[in-house]
């Protein structure tokens, strides 16, 4: 077993997915415990930055979500201090917590991604609301998807199927962030997918199924148990398995994320794959579907994790 | 909204960067704790045996007999023998609504109500109606309808929950005349009254409220609490109830948790009789009403007319109404990103009410910490305006009602 010396998982923060952070480090600390790794989790405060200047742990595990965490400012920090970390560069990061800009990088990899509009709260401001709705319904139809440009979890999601309902989805939206993404609904199954680099190279674990009791998988369905049903692997043929697979690797790849991501794409009727974004600290709750992924490879969480630190640390 | 969303977002509002003023938690730093260590030691050193062994169901009887004195402070002559001592008020709240209270039942309350209530309420399942205050608290001829209405469809209502005095979360308080006209409304209804007093002897100008119980002996159960007065870790509360409700409250005690934590009982025990402990709760009124008064002043500074608030006289909390259109839950993640915290009015109401409302409490943060806050909040209502006067009133987000207590919350 590879000696990693002191690791820090780095969970909480001051994002809306706080709580989630906090769930996902006590999970992922216990699992390298079982492994025989010496973990203590941090709050990602001013006092862990001073305490990691005077006292350097020798890797860091960073599993905050939401702005700070997956948007690059955290990995700058830790590049600051010198320490190694397991997960994407700030680069990486940033453009993909960007959702629009991610989308683009994607795109311009032969992935289809939904049609999207950006406009800042300004923008209806200063231009007129009622005239901009009508012109993204125009170009969007319904349903479509509200979303803040940036953040996770779906928070401030809301999917639109009533032209009456859009003005209160971006009051909604617009609490979380200055930007909204509107895109056109993608309708089918919905697939997450995670990779994780290896010695060969990134490999997609197996697809994990989503199906909410609820029409959307929302903050709710992600994060209480039992409200939403998995299937791992995803209940689709060979080749629409290979197919979601790769697609997650090829936006692995394009977005240049090391380590691991996640990817969540919508499997339409005829098979045809809309890519939807990726997430570059992905949730290690009870319910998230990272570690789902994880072990329906017959793999154990800790192990994986384990491997990836050690990684990092020689790097 | 939901539920764990907002519990999401309260999980960043316990971190220093941010200004609670969601929570209700008092500012216990200005008890003398180096006498009250020394008072404890003392207790287990000499009465361990009594501390650390199982007690009576109905509370320490010394404990009881001092309770009857703090009563007395409200006005209240009650026999210890009818003083049940619980695990805070909560649980004696919780067991008053265990005997009254079957599926369906039907419990008034005030219009807002305290959320630690409510959630007992529904945990019973009973229907909560919600009866009309004002400045002056629970409005009595509104009171006197709404039973007449129940009563009419043939429903009689199990009891009225009230707080009389600095009311959480509304901060307002009832005048004598109206707690008079209250009681005789109930009275003539045969409606039993709650009264919950955890807040009566922090009256900012020392005046102490004269309680409902204190003009009469049956059909008002009166709650009581220490952790207002002294810790809230404690968890040390009681119920002063009439002969026949106090006995099945004991029993109902006893199948819960034997008996109520003996050590915590003699802790109070002690420092009630070691210590001038009235003298603290002057410390205790002077320190918030320091904060109140932070409160109201950055409140005039820094928030527009189209704002209303109450103006509490006591207690901790002040009760804000926003301008017409915008929604307390569909701002608060806003405010969490702009690091302050306050709870959505909806989570005072059974039915979905309360979206232009907020609570706003200054029991815990610091004048300075207070100031800053409100000037942090004023710049999330003039940023959530904006986004309303461009997509235009009127888009209540998704209730998630009063399913969301948590402890920092009450």
């Amino acid at each position: 077993m590879p000696d990693l010396g002191r690791v820090v998982v780095l969970a909480g923060g001051l994002s809306h997915e706080r709580d989630v952070s906090l769930r996902s480090g006590g999970r992922v600390a216990e699992e390298l415990r079982e492994q025989g790794v010496d973990v203590e989790v941090h709050d990602a405060d001013a006092g862990f930055v001073a305490s990691a200047a005077l006292d350097p742990p020798d890797v860091v595990l960073p599993l905050l979500h939401g702005e700070q965490g997956e948007d690059g400012s955290l990995r700058t920090v830790l590049d600051l201090l010198g320490l190694p970390y397991v997960g994407s560069g700030p680069r990486a990061a940033r453009t993909a917590f960007d959702k629009p800009i991610a989308n683009g990088v994607v795109a311009a990899a032969g992935i289809s991604v939904p049609s999207s509009l950006v406009l800042p709260h300004a923008a209806f401001r200063d231009l007129g609301a009622a005239t901009l709705l009508d012109g993204v319904l125009a170009r969007l139809g319904l349903p479509l998807v509200v979303q803040p440009a940036r953040g996770g979890s779906a928070l401030g999601a809301s999917i639109v199927s009533d032209a009456g309902d859009l003005p209160s989805a971006m009051v909604a939206c617009f609490a979380y962030g200055e930007d909204a993404m509107l895109q056109a609904y993608a309708a089918g199954t919905e697939v997450a997918v995670s990779v994780v680099d290896t010695a060969d190279g990134p490999v997609a674990l197996p697809p994990v199924e989503i199906v909410p009791d609820a029409p959307f998988y929302d903050y709710q369905a992600r994060y209480t148990a039992g409200a939403t049903e998995f299937f791992v692997p995803a209940r689709l043929d060979d080749e629409g398995l290979a197919a979601v697979a790769e697609t997650a690797v090829t936006a692995h790849a394009a977005l240049g994320l090391r380590d691991l991501s996640r990817s969540d794409m919508i499997v339409g009727p005829g098979g045809t794959i809309t890519w939807l974004e990726a997430n570059v600290a992905p949730g290690m709750t009870e319910t998230s579907l990272f570690p789902l992924a994880v072990t329906g490879a017959d793999l154990r969480l800790g192990e994986v994790l384990r491997d990836l630190l050690a990684t990092a640390r020689n790097r | 909204m939901t539920a764990s969303q907002i519990r999401s977002l309260f999980a960043v509002a316990s971190r220093p960067e941010v200004v609670s003023l969601a929570g209700g938690m008092p500012t216990i730093a200005s008890l003398p704790l180096d006498t009250i260590g020394e008072q404890i030691a003392t207790l287990i050193r000499d009465d361990g045996q009594t501390a650390l062994q199982y007690g009576s169901g109905q509370g320490d009887p010394r404990l009881r007999e001092q309770i009857t004195e703090v009563m007395r402070t409200v006005g209240i002559a009650g026999h210890p023998d009818d003083v049940v001592v619980t695990v805070g008020s909560q649980q004696a709240l919780d067991l008053v609504t265990r005997i009254f209270v079957d599926p369906g039942d039907t419990v008034l309350v005030e219009a807002p109500s305290y959320v630690g209530a409510l959630s007992t309420f529904r945990s019973y399942q009973a229907d909560v109606h919600h009866v009309e205050m004002d400045d002056h608290g629970l409005v009595p001829e509104a009171l006197r309808a709404a039973i007449a209405a129940l009563q009419s469809t043939g429903t009689q209502p199990k009891f009225l929950y009230t707080i009389p005095s600095y009311h959480n979360p509304a901060g307002v308080t009832q005048t004598e005349q109206r707690r008079r006209q209250i009681l005789e409304v109930a009275q003539r209804s045969d409606v039993l009254v709650i009264e919950d007093d955890p807040y009566g002897l922090l009256g900012f100008d020392g005046e102490v409220p004269r309680a409902i119980r204190a003009d009469t002996e049956d059909g008002v159960i009166y709650l009581g609490s220490f952790s207002k007065t002294f810790a809230p870790g404690l968890r040390v509360g009681w119920a002063l109830a009439p002969h026949g409700v106090r006995e099945k409250l004991v029993l109902a005690a006893e199948a819960s948790v034997l008996c109520p934590p003996s050590m915590n009982q003699l802790v109070v025990s002690r420092y009630l009789e070691q210590n001038d402990w009235m003298a603290q709760v002057k410390v205790f009124r002077d320190l918030y009403r320091e904060r109140r008064d932070a409160m109201l002043e950055a409140l005039s500074d820094h928030l527009a007319d189209d704002t209303r608030w109450t103006v509490p006289e006591g207690g901790f909390y002040v009760w804000l109404t926003l301008p017409e259109g915008l929604d307390s839950q569909a701002m608060l993640p806003r405010a969490v990103t702009d690091r302050v915290a306050y709870v959505p009015g909806t989570a005072f109401f059974a039915d979905g009410f309360g979206s232009r409302a907020m609570r706003l409490s200054y029991c815990y943060p610091t004048p300075e910490r207070i100031r800053e806050g409100v000037r942090r909040l004023a710049a999330v209502v003039g940023a959530e305006l904006d986004l309303v006067r461009t997509f235009g009133p009127g888009h209540p987000s998704l209730r998630a009602g009063y399913g969301l207590p948590t402890p920092d919350l009450t």
